[in-house]
């Protein structure tokens, strides 16, 4: 089956100012991305895995390399590959329903089926009650269950997600990391999320990708052989377990390199 | 010994359990108008506001009634209320007023307009930056009182020059500012709109410009407030109507309360302008102010 993202020997370096040296924060990556999997990078602060998801979204140039979606070669971001963001990316003068429905304004969709759509990822994210709210009355949570619905909204190919849950409280964190779970469940997007946490790159993937410290390369290609759908009592099961400690010795090898330097 | 310095710890901790009544006096004592940033009562602040007031009006009595300084050159609050009325009922002030008044909107509508427009653009696009930036950096530091006797040189002493006045001294300020403001906006809310779909000039008008709206009027308003000390000075210089006009006839003929009633219809304006402005903005925004 041909994959729905290819990834190949993609490289950036970021040119060093002022006399210092240039730095090479991803190097040659090859992936690929078969529809509908749930892909999570996980890797330390500073590997270049936000790089790696920017270049994607096409909102970093790369040195070298080419990814292809639906082996089209990929130009500049577009539609075709949506993006949640750490936080603070919804429009404030937008409310919920209308930052929702802002993808769908570009592509001259008419006002009836906008709303329609927006609906339906309104309930989908359960924030029935809350359409005309502003970001600014939200949560944090409710604000990227929102960045979650204008993103799907879109309908894109392919979902990047960078640190969406980076800047959440942990009790919302795990709650939205079970959202998320449940989100793709139903809809079974292809997703390509970047996290340095060990279990949330577990409970949310199919596969979890490791990369190391700078420059970024993948280290391991960790296949997780969990069925769906899955609960959070998930995060105590041995087998849950079993990948954690397995990830947890890889990260930490790279975290020591960084704290090395 | 171990045993009696815990025992002093307690007894340290315990004195304002102790004696609660004295420790409850103590916090009432702490004195919130000397602390940097305290609030104080809405009561305390509108008193000392009206205090204010009050002290300037009876300073300015007591120096004036008492005959301490002469009338010439500052006259009682009463005789410059009296000049009002009689500028008012005899000599048409109401008609200057709205010169002066139409005089500023013009000028200042027109440069909002354009200056809003190069500001998005210099804030937006690095090669207009480039291209607009250093002049208008220049240009702003010139006086816009300087170049009066060139305008009227180029275009007389009609109204015309006067907008034109208005027009240069906010224009060059304005784009400077919007341009500034435009810069603040997240770049994660470019970034956002680009992987929704939006193309470089939808960004423009769909993220850019409704960002940086709330801050673009509290430019105007600045600029705006600015706009009424220009006025004043073009129409000192050559002018057959408006209060400048009024107030250097009245240098002339030493009516000097009709002076200080021409500016103090200024200020006043210049309030009401403002108010008027931050109510505005504050209804067309909510979703910037308050919650």
């Amino acid at each position: 089956m041909q994959p729905l993202v290819e990834i190949r020997s993609l490289t950036k370096t970021f040119a060093g100012k002022r006399r210092n040296p240039d730095v090479l924060a991803v190097d040659t990556i090859d992936l690929n991305i078969m529809k509908n999997e749930f892909i999570t990078i996980l890797g330390p602060s500073g590997c270049g895995k936000s790089t790696l998801l920017r270049i994607v979204a096409g909102l970093e140039e790369k040195s070298s390399g080419n990814i292809y979606l639906d082996q089209q070669e990929i130009h500049g971001p577009s539609s075709d590959r949506g993006m949640v963001f750490q936080a603070y990316s919804l429009f404030p003068w937008l409310n919920v329903q209308q930052n929702i429905q802002f993808g769908l304004k570009n592509k001259k969709m008419e006002p009836k089926r906008r709303n329609e759509i927006a609906r339906d990822y309104i309930e989908l994210v359960g924030l029935g009650g809350f359409e005309s709210h502003y970001p600014k009355q939200l949560s944090g949570g409710m604000q990227q269950r929102v960045a979650i619905a204008r993103a799907l909204a879109n309908d894109p190919e392919v979902l990047l997600m960078d640190e969406p849950f980076g800047a959440l409280d942990n009790q919302t964190r795990l709650l939205m990391q079970e959202l998320l779970l449940d989100v793709w469940e139903k809809t079974k997007k292809t997703v390509l999320f970047i996290t340095h946490d060990v279990e949330e790159s577990i409970f949310l993937a199919n596969r979890v990708l490791v990369m190391t410290a700078r420059p970024g390369r993948i280290k391991a290609d960790i296949p997780i052989e969990i069925e769906h759908p899955r609960s959070y009592h998930l995060k105590v099961d041995p087998r849950f377990l079993n990948y954690k400690k397995q990830l947890t010795e890889l990260i930490r090898e790279e975290t020591l390199k960084v704290m090395r330097e | 010994m171990k045993n009696g310095l815990a025992g002093k710890h307690i007894a340290e901790q315990a004195s304002p359990l102790l004696d609660p009544g004295m420790s409850n006096q103590k916090k009432r004592k702490r004195r919130r108008w000397i602390e940097p940033r305290g609030s104080i009562s809405l009561q305390l602040y509108l008193a000392l506001s009206v205090i204010s007031f009050v002290l300037m009006l009876a300073g300015w009595s007591a120096l004036t009634y008492t005959g301490v300084i002469d009338p010439l050159f500052l006259p009682s609050p009463s005789r410059i209320i009296q000049s009002g009325f009689k500028l008012f009922t005899e000599f048409h002030f109401i008609g200057d007023i709205l010169a002066t008044v139409l005089r500023v909107f013009e000028g200042f509508i027109l440069a909002l307009i354009l200056g809003v427009i190069l500001g998005l653009l210099i804030g937006t696009f690095k090669v207009v930056e480039a291209f607009f930036e250093p002049m208008i950096s220049f240009i702003r530091y010139m006086p816009v009182s300087a170049f009066i006797p060139l305008f009227i040189l180029w275009i007389g002493v009609g109204d015309s020059e006067k907008v034109l006045v208005i027009f240069f001294g906010s224009i060059f300020s304005i784009i400077l500012m919007v341009a500034v403001e435009v810069g603040t906006v997240r770049s994660e809310l470019l970034e956002a709109s680009f992987t929704l779909g939006s193309t470089p000039f939808g960004v423009l008008r769909s993220v850019i410009l409704p960002a940086s709206m709330p801050g673009i009027m509290e430019i105007a308003r600045l600029v705006l407030g600015w706009a009424w000390t220009y006025i004043v000075v073009a129409e000192l210089v050559a002018s057959s109507s408006g209060i400048g006009h009024v107030i250097i006839e009245s240098q002339r003929m030493l009516r000097t309360s009709n002076i200080i009633f021409g500016i103090l219809t200024i200020g006043i304006l210049g309030l009401i302008t403002d108010l008027v402005l931050k109510l505005i903005i504050r209804k067309m925004f909510p979703w910037s102010y308050g919650r």
